[in-house]
């Protein structure tokens, strides 16, 4: 699950720097909200979908991150024929697409280590405003380790209460889970203090 | 911010994470709850607003560069421009909104006061951000989204209560706010 | 030479430790007491992970109260759970983590974690997610993770505790193969059992200084 959604491959989409994806998908990402005209946000859509076999994905691939969102978009084209027309369903209905069918596409050729590389670049400037690029850093890679360990504490702490017959309260899960993890938190924090993390 | 802080905003950006690996429950009404919205409120409720706040924020920029944290595998820079993306960049404000309020009730924090706290945050300060997205994703007016949000309320309450709950056990047996002031 | 002079740690109202007065200079020293007894506490003293209430603590040139970061690099930490020690998500990304502060050149940062890597066979495992790795691989991961650092001290408080015997034997091992001084904090006495001299603790205090077999005779005795 933490692997991401990155499929490897050598297309010129999987070249391009993760920067310069991110900085595409925001642009494109305005962009689409600038335009009202059904037909030019067609236009647009159809270079998203064409953009998908030039990376080296099948339809197979395309289906997966559009199917989704399929029932999302009926339900807002009928809710824009009820309340205006068909133009402005389909205007909604193409910009979303898009814009999610683009973002699915940076994500699927970009390796996470590459996009927060470049997230930590893209901090650099925020220095002078009191952000630690370390210190960021240091979360998001804590993040990624938590992850699989809570997932597991959570799942112990289920069997516990499960032999005593509280397999149904949530509550019971929650309140043993932080308790654990925060001590869990004070002694990685202890750790990291040993390893001599610098942290200014 | 020492490193405690650090880990502490990874760790509840991690919880919050976890949170969306549960399926939903679906309400009598038909209407699917998730776990993942418990995420602000506890951290907000339990590390109080800047490092709360931070969390989710933490949480939020990974979903933002791809990662499937969101609940039903969902991530990518994508989501924000979907319907429910202000909700999701709600989340940032009601932790860092509950926090506020639970630090400022911490020496009289109760049921009544940190529940308060808490549905203020995590309701009406994300409902209020997040109908904006609905509103202007699906072409309704704001008054619209608001009114089609009431079913989802149930499931809110609900998780007010867990928070609730969760806060004030935390503050017993592991209280992280006074500590820091 | 490690030295303290009447150090007192006091917890609120709690006194942990009480007027400790100590000199080591073995190469292999054990401490052990009851859950409680001050023992962790005096452990954390010695790489500044715990400050002194009142009185000095001193490892060769540096004193605790004045020289914190330049003592965290010279003693090194292996805590009881590598699950809380390992910081990164990937092996190698783990090993690379201390070494970051050091400011080491690229090639020198790789050429370090390819040997630490090889020398407990980790080799294989450069790439792979540290979560995923069995706990006496864990154990020495994390152990690994201090070493690249070049201590000259190790401390190891209860490294054991969570391991089956066949992974206790490896780390009982590895421990034996350090070139640093090893202070070892532990319940399982069969792992200090050879060690030069041991401590016991209790109450805050230094009750037994001796030579293992006395040290350890006298613990069983108080825990009988």
């Amino acid at each position: 699950m933490i692997a991401g959604l990155y499929i490897a491959g050598h297309s010129a989409l999987h070249r391009v720097a993760a920067g310069g994806k991110i900085l595409a998908l925001m642009v494109l990402g305005t962009g689409v909200f600038l335009i009202a005209d059904w037909p030019v946000l067609a236009a647009v859509l159809m270079v998203v979908l064409v953009l998908y076999p030039l990376s080296g994905f099948g339809w197979h691939i395309l289906w997966v991150q559009a199917r989704p969102m399929i029932w999302l978009l009926v339900l807002f084209f009928a809710v824009q024929l009820w309340l205006n027309d068909w133009q402005a369903g389909l205007v909604v209905v193409l910009r979303l697409a898009a814009i999610v069918l683009f973002a699915a596409l940076v994500t699927l050729t970009t390796k996470t280590s590459a996009l927060l590389a470049a997230l930590e670049r893209a901090m650099g400037p925020l220095r002078r405003l009191g952000v630690n690029p370390q210190k960021v850093s240091l979360a998001f890679s804590l993040v990624l380790r938590f992850i699989p360990v809570i997932a597991q504490v959570a799942s112990e702490i289920r069997d516990a209460q499960r032999a005593r017959g509280l397999d149904k309260s949530i509550l019971a899960l929650i309140v043993p889970l932080i308790i654990r993890t925060l001590k869990m938190a004070d002694d990685v924090a202890d750790a990291i203090d040993a390893r001599s993390f610098d942290a200014d | 911010m020492n490193t405690k802080d650090i880990v502490y905003i990874a760790l509840f950006a991690a919880v919050t994470a976890v949170l969306g690996l549960f399926p939903p429950i679906t309400l009598p009404v038909g209407v699917p709850v998730t776990a993942q919205s418990l995420g602000p409120m506890l951290a907000g409720a339990i590390l109080g607003a800047r490092r709360g706040g931070l969390a989710i924020l933490l949480f939020v920029v990974l979903v933002a560069v791809g990662l499937p944290l969101l609940s039903g595998g969902r991530g990518g820079f994508g989501v924000f421009f979907g319907a429910t993306g202000g909700f999701i960049i709600g989340w940032v404000v009601a932790a860092f909104v509950i926090g506020f309020l639970i630090e400022k009730f911490w020496h009289r924090l109760n049921v009544v006061t940190a529940a308060a706290s808490i549905a203020i945050g995590g309701v009406i300060v994300d409902y209020a951000i997040g109908n904006i997205w609905v509103a202007a994703v699906v072409k309704i007016s704001y008054w619209q989204a608001t009114v089609g949000m009431a079913p989802f309320l149930i499931g809110d309450g609900i998780k007010v209560a867990i928070a609730t709950i969760a806060c004030l056990a935390v503050k017993r047996a592991y209280p992280l706010i006074s500590r820091s002031r | 030479m490690i030295t303290l002079e009447n150090v007192t740690v006091q917890f609120d109202q709690r006194r942990v430790l009480d007027a400790i007065s100590v000199t080591l200079t073995e190469r292999r020293i054990g401490i052990v007491g009851a859950n409680g007894s001050g023992k962790s506490t005096f452990v954390r003293l010695l790489n500044g992970l715990q400050t002194a209430t009142t009185g000095t603590v001193r490892v060769d040139d540096f004193d605790a109260a004045k020289d914190g970061r330049k003592l965290r690099r010279h003693v090194g930490f292996v805590f009881q759970n590598p699950d809380n020690q390992i910081v990164y998500p990937v092996v190698a990304e783990d090993l690379a983590f201390g070494l970051k502060s050091l400011k080491l050149p690229q090639h020198e940062v790789d050429r370090r974690i390819d040997d630490m890597l090889a020398r407990y066979d980790m080799t294989a495992f450069r790439n792979h997610p540290s979560h995923l790795l069995s706990g006496g691989q864990k154990q020495l991961l994390a152990i690994s993770g201090v070493l690249v650092m070049d201590p000259r001290y190790i401390i190891f408080d209860e490294p054991t505790t969570l391991l089956d015997l066949r992974n206790r034997n490896r780390v009982e091992r590895a421990i034996a193969g350090l070139d640093q001084t090893v202070i070892t904090v532990s319940h399982d006495l069969d792992l200090i059992a050879g060690y030069d001299r041991v401590l016991v603790f209790d109450r805050g205090r230094i009750v037994m200084d001796d030579l293992p077999a006395h040290a350890l005779a006298h613990y069983r005795g108080m825990m009988a």
